[in-house]
């Protein structure tokens, strides 16, 4: 009865009433910590990655080569079959570039993010990386990129043990 | 799949992280009301379902029963008695505490509901559940408009 | 078949959407809980079961957020339960409401969806760190934003659109949303201000975005019996749909949304529609940025893939047009208190089939409409149809 009703409730206050003590207010700030366990297939994918290699998981039944792996196949919900090693070579998939960090403060080098299929994947698996070596303005859709890894003794164990993908001319891979 | 077990523990895999959330909660138009009149006057007040009777204490902006807003305030006092008790005697993170501290569920009258609070001067040994006791508040300068302006309940004497 | 009784809805409500509000969580749901009733001509205790939607206990700072709600939402010593499906949460709640009269067990029931995301500072976007992958997103620092820029690029590459083809949506909504009494950010803007605004995460410029708000939505449903009894003009639920596709969003091409057709298709099954840009005569697409307005229409097979832009530029979504997109205003110009957002939608149909929307109300007289919502990672999708 939008147009029957003469006013809707709702009491605004200001985000400035706060500060200025206009509005009173109970404050809480939660004091937990989280520990997530990577799993069983990460486990082993972070452990390549110390390695300096991509490994993926594969399915027989579909044929999938699945990045980033996992233990099951969600389409034909089963076991996968097996690990296999796939390149660290890939393709842009869709990029974007961010000029504010996660407090929605400016940064001042934008980051290209870039969600990349992976070289040796089935068609359109892809993981979520950064862009380097390159200004933000040069990047391209379908643009071939390669893995900068951290040197092995800095590597953790961690998707950050590759530093970003940098682009590659075609005949070099 | 050879879904190999990783042997070594040390090889076990997480990431640690937390929210970086912080919260901030206004009182509501009834809390706001409610607490208001702890700082300023130190008296308790419910509101009054004018369909219903029923007194609400904490007061509620509306009638959980027939949904009526609630504009009537009625004022409680400051005396209530012990409907429930519990002794604490370790903290949050589980810490004996130097002196156990009393939690009870006050209630006024035939108010519906109450208000959970500590008691103060008297011992754990001494309360009893139907006791009655009033509030203690801060001195007026030391009020801020939150639950804890009641310092403490005590027994009346 | 579907279903063993038709269900009508016979009541809306809504609250003011802002960036603060002072009411309680509780308050808000109340306010909207009370409207929805009193103009559905019911009292509380007239409702038999109560269904609640809220997105995550984080935003408000609540934890059991269903349960801290349930009195406000008139819910005490009733059958209950509190749905969350991330953003399309605001639309999946009328879907749980309509499942339990639809089943026979229940013949009223209280649908409320409330959202209070100021409780949580410096930003509301901070509570979602953790629907990223742990593991693989959050090392690298993943924002909100990225996710969505991603999307929206990948959509624009694919159809070799321009910004400036997605913009007139933000400019559409904005409008539309002057003329609605909630609304936080309507507003004449033009296209220019859209591409001036400033860059977050190319392609996603600040003003390409909906706000954080608080705010609450209900909406009363009967059973076919009780609805012919308290109104002459009720409005029937005639199609839902619902569907989830993985969490594994980079394994996916992010141009179009397969989950939102699959949600759409069952709901045109149901309502028995085979043409839907001709049977239906406005939506609500679920627009918590701009592109998404296009992504979703093309999703709800209002027009070909890739066809969204050209309609918009058009003025085939205006509230004159062809086919009315989001006259409410939308998510970008009433507000984005997330499950209250999407009922916003719900309400906004809900009204415009029964020629009640005053200043927005679309003109021929429209008698089906549809209302979608979208969440989580790039996966859900959940729609409603309507029917005078
Ligand atoms: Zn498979
Ligand atoms: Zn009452």
């Amino acid at each position: 009865m939008s147009e029957k009703i003469k006013s809707y409730p709702g009491f605004r206050i200001r985000t400035a009433d706060f500060r200025e003590g206009k509005v009173p207010y109970v404050a809480y700030r939660p004091k937990v910590r989280y520990a997530w366990s990577a799993g069983i297939a990460m486990s082993r994918f972070l452990e390549e990655l110390k390695n300096g290699r991509i490994i993926a998981t594969y399915c027989n039944s579909c044929g999938r080569i699945m990045v980033p792996p996992r233990v099951f196949c969600e389409e034909c919900f089963k076991p996968a079959d097996g690990w296999k090693h796939v390149k660290d070579t890939g393709t842009i998939n869709t990029y974007s570039v961010s000029f504010i960090a996660g407090d929605a403060s400016r940064i001042k080098e934008p980051i290209i993010v870039a969600v990349i299929d992976i070289d040796g994947a089935s068609p359109g698996m892809g993981i979520l990386h950064k862009i380097g070596e390159i200004d933000w303005k040069e990047v391209k859709f379908g643009m071939k990129v390669k893995a900068v890894w951290k040197p092995p003794e800095e590597r953790v164990g961690s998707i950050t043990d590759i530093k970003y993908f940098k682009p590659v001319k075609e005949e070099t891979l | 799949m050879s879904l190999e077990k990783i042997t070594d523990p040390r090889n076990m895999k997480h990431w640690l992280g937390h929210m970086e959330t912080d919260y901030r909660y206004t009182l509501g138009i009834a809390g706001e009301r409610f607490l208001n009149e702890i700082k300023e006057n130190a008296r308790i007040m419910g509101s009054k379902c004018k369909k219903c009777g029923v007194i609400y204490v904490p007061p509620r902006m509306y009638c959980e029963e027939c949904f009526e807003k609630l504009e009537e305030w009625v004022d409680l006092g400051i005396n209530g008695e012990v409907y429930t008790y519990t002794v604490a005697y370790l903290d949050r993170e589980g810490k004996r505490l130097a002196e156990p501290v009393i939690y009870a569920l006050i209630t006024f009258g035939d108010a519906f509901g109450g208000l959970v609070h500590k008691l103060g001067e008297v011992k754990p040994e001494e309360v009893w559940i139907g006791m009655p006791v009033e509030a203690v508040f801060k001195p007026p300068y030391e009020r801020k408009g939150s639950i804890t302006d009641i310092k403490y309940f005590k027994p009346i004497q | 078949m579907f279903g063993k009784k038709r269900v009508a809805i016979v009541g809306a409500g809504l609250t003011l959407f802002r960036r603060n509000l002072k009411e309680t969580g509780k308050e808000l749901a109340y306010e909207a809980a009370k409207m929805a009733l009193d103009a559905s001509g019911l009292e509380l205790r007239d409702i038999q079961t109560v269904v609640m939607g809220t997105a995550p206990d984080a935003f408000d700072g609540v934890h059991m957020k269903g349960e801290y709600l349930a009195d406000g939402a008139g819910a005490r010593g009733k059958p209950y339960v509190r749905v969350f499906v991330g953003g399309g949460t605001g639309v999946f709640t009328p879907l749980a409401g309509w499942w339990h009269v639809a089943s026979g067990q229940f013949d009223t029931c209280l649908v409320v969806c409330e959202e209070k995301m100021s409780s949580c500072f410096p930003h509301p976007a901070y509570a979602f760190t953790t629907i990223f992958d742990n593991i693989l997103a959050r090392p690298l620092g993943t924002t909100l934003i990225w996710i969505f820029a991603l999307e929206m690029h990948r959509y624009m590459h694919k159809h070799n659109l321009k910004k400036e083809q997605i913009a007139r949506v933000a400019v559409k909504n904005k409008k539309n949303a002057l003329d609605h009494p909630c609304a936080q950010l309507g507003a004449n803007i033009t296209v220019e201000d859209v591409l001036n605004s400033e860059v977050l995460c190319w392609p996603v410029q600040r003003l390409d975005i909906s706000p954080t708000s608080d705010g609450a939505a209900a909406l009363v449903l009967a059973s076919e019996d009780v609805a012919k009894k308290i109104t002459d003009n009720p409005v029937w639920i005639d199609g839902v749909g619902w569907c989830i596709d993985s969490t594994l969003w980079t394994n996916r091409d992010l141009y179009y949304p397969d989950y939102v057709e699959y949600a759409a298709r069952m709901a045109y099954r149901m309502a028995g529609i085979k043409n839907p840009p001709k049977e239906i005569d406005l939506a609500e697409p679920y627009d918590p940025f701009d592109y998404k307005e296009l992504h979703h229409m093309e999703g709800l097979l209002l027009c070909r893939k890739g066809e969204a832009p050209k309609l918009t530029e058009e003025g085939v979504t205006q509230r004159d047009g062809d086919l009315p997109i989001c006259p409410s205003g939308g998510l970008l110009g009433v507000g984005n208190p997330i499950a209250a957002a999407g009922l916003m939608k719900v309400c906004e149909v809900f009204w415009q089939l029964r020629g009640e929307a005053g200043k927005r109300q679309v003109p021929g007289d429209p008698r089906t409409g549809l209302a979608q919502a979208w969440g989580d990672l790039m996966q859900y999708g959940s729609v409603i149809i309507l029917r005078r």
